[in-house]
């Protein structure tokens, strides 16, 4: 969706502030929330792509104002509501008013190693790739309401792609519905003036990652 | 942990009363799915103490030393990142689909995720407020230069810049320059040259003499 959560070009933020020795959590809070998030995700009741939908679905004035855990603890406390694993009143009471809904699995100390590294995302392809590093492409020029990772600022734009990546799962179609769907995955780049005119800094390239349902030769 | 409860702060908009109200919000939240089941209060606490104290920039720093003084795994490194890091158990480990990009006399590399947050966390560690943050995620792809300066870096004119937004499942880490004045050093002393920001591109490594932050 056009959310604000599509940030890429967008103007009037003001500068960026480093935190000298920032701590992983600024509160106890923040750990919990990505813990929670965490041990919620392992019992297969949504996917990563969910869950980013999730904050991309709250109210851009809401995206804004709160913090990164906040924005967690709001998608997270939203999913877990909606798929019925617990109710916005006990959620208010903080207590279990009723049963628990049945889940796939709960994460175990003998499972928490597993979420220590980064699941994989490949998949075996079912055709070959449809571009080599070379090719160009255009981007397509779509607008959808649902999940998608191309960025407004890609999109309806000529580039190159740079690397295979391989065939990876495909996250528009995994929130639309298929859970199995995967796509080619590459590295396409852009020059800077493709991307924002004459004025743009000549010295400056900008690849993003593009699923092969992006891309059209050009 | 000390800083469980500081009143923050600069970076975010959630302050005073509202801060405990979301503290306790989360803490009902964590109540409700423990009572049923969902999640286990020992397993979460094992999950932020690795985040707190296992991964870390620390861990980055020692493939890009590595990455330095020995050829054939820097050559390796840029070819498939994950396969070399995980040949080395030394590293920890690592997810698939890490991209390591090298950064020249002539071409600089930043890393970004315009969508969301994405990061090399099981290299980095978790991510920085600045790296989530609508300042970053809006200008770097735009005005990368400008960025640099926030940072105080400050890149020759004919320098190419590349950003890379991270919108899929792949995870870039920015191998820097290594320092003129360091020949001879040990992968330990080289190692601490290397910021987390040397390693998403929004700073260079120290020079010899600097002191890391």
């Amino acid at each position: 969706m056009n959310g604000i959560h599509d940030l890429g070009g967008m103007q009037g933020f003001g500068p960026v502030v480093d935190e000298p020795n920032e701590p992983p959590f600024h509160a106890l809070w923040e750990g919990r929330v990505l813990a929670l998030q965490r041990a919620v995700l392992f019992t297969r009741t949504w996917n990563l792509d969910a869950f980013r939908y999730a904050q991309e679905c709250l109210p851009a004035s809401v995206y804004v104002a709160v913090s990164y855990y906040h924005r967690w603890f709001l998608a997270l406390a939203g999913r877990a509501i909606h798929h019925g694993l617990l109710t916005q009143a006990e959620l208010d009471a903080g207590h279990a008013k009723g049963p628990a809904a049945p889940v796939q699995r709960t994460m175990t100390l003998r499972d928490v190693e597993l979420g220590k590294v980064r699941s994989p995302f490949g998949r075996t392809p079912t055709q070959s790739a449809r571009f080599k590093p070379g090719d160009r492409v255009r981007t397509a020029n779509i607008h959808p309401l649902g999940h998608t990772r191309l960025p407004r600022y890609a999109r309806d734009k000529v580039g190159r792609v740079e690397v295979v990546h391989g065939c990876h799962a495909f996250p528009d179609a995994i929130v639309a519905g298929d859970g199995e769907a995967s796509a080619w995955l590459y590295a396409v780049v852009f020059s800077s003036s493709d991307l924002w005119g004459n004025a743009a800094d000549p010295s400056l390239t900008v690849s993003i990652d593009a699923f092969e349902p992006y891309l059209e030769p050009a | 942990m000390s800083h469980d409860h500081h009143d923050h702060d600069h970076h975010d908009h959630d302050h005073g009363s509202h801060l405990s109200e979301v503290q306790a919000r989360v803490r009902a939240l964590e109540s409700v799915l423990t009572e049923k089941g969902y999640v286990d209060p020992a397993v979460l606490d094992h999950i932020v103490e690795h985040f707190e104290t296992k991964v870390g920039p620390h861990v980055g720093a020692k493939i890009i030393a590595r990455a330095w003084t020995d050829p054939a795994f820097k050559a390796a490194l840029l070819a498939d990142a994950t396969r070399a890091v995980v040949a080395d158990e030394t590293f920890g480990r690592v997810g698939d689909h890490l991209v390591a990009v090298e950064n020249t006399e002539t071409q600089h590399h930043m890393v970004v995720c315009t969508l969301c947050s994405c990061y090399p966390w099981d290299v980095l560690g978790l991510p920085p407020i600045w790296y989530k943050s609508a300042p970053y995620r809006s200008r770097v792809v735009m005005d990368p230069r400008g960025v640099l300066a926030d940072f105080g870096v400050t890149l020759p004119a004919g320098t190419a810049i590349r950003v890379w937004d991270s919108t899929a499942e792949t995870r870039y880490l920015v191998v820097p320059q290594r320092p003129a004045g360091t020949d001879g050093w040990s992968e330990e002393q080289l190692a601490s040259l290397v910021t987390r920001n040397s390693m998403i591109g929004t700073g260079l490594a120290l020079q010899p003499g600097e002191v890391k932050r």
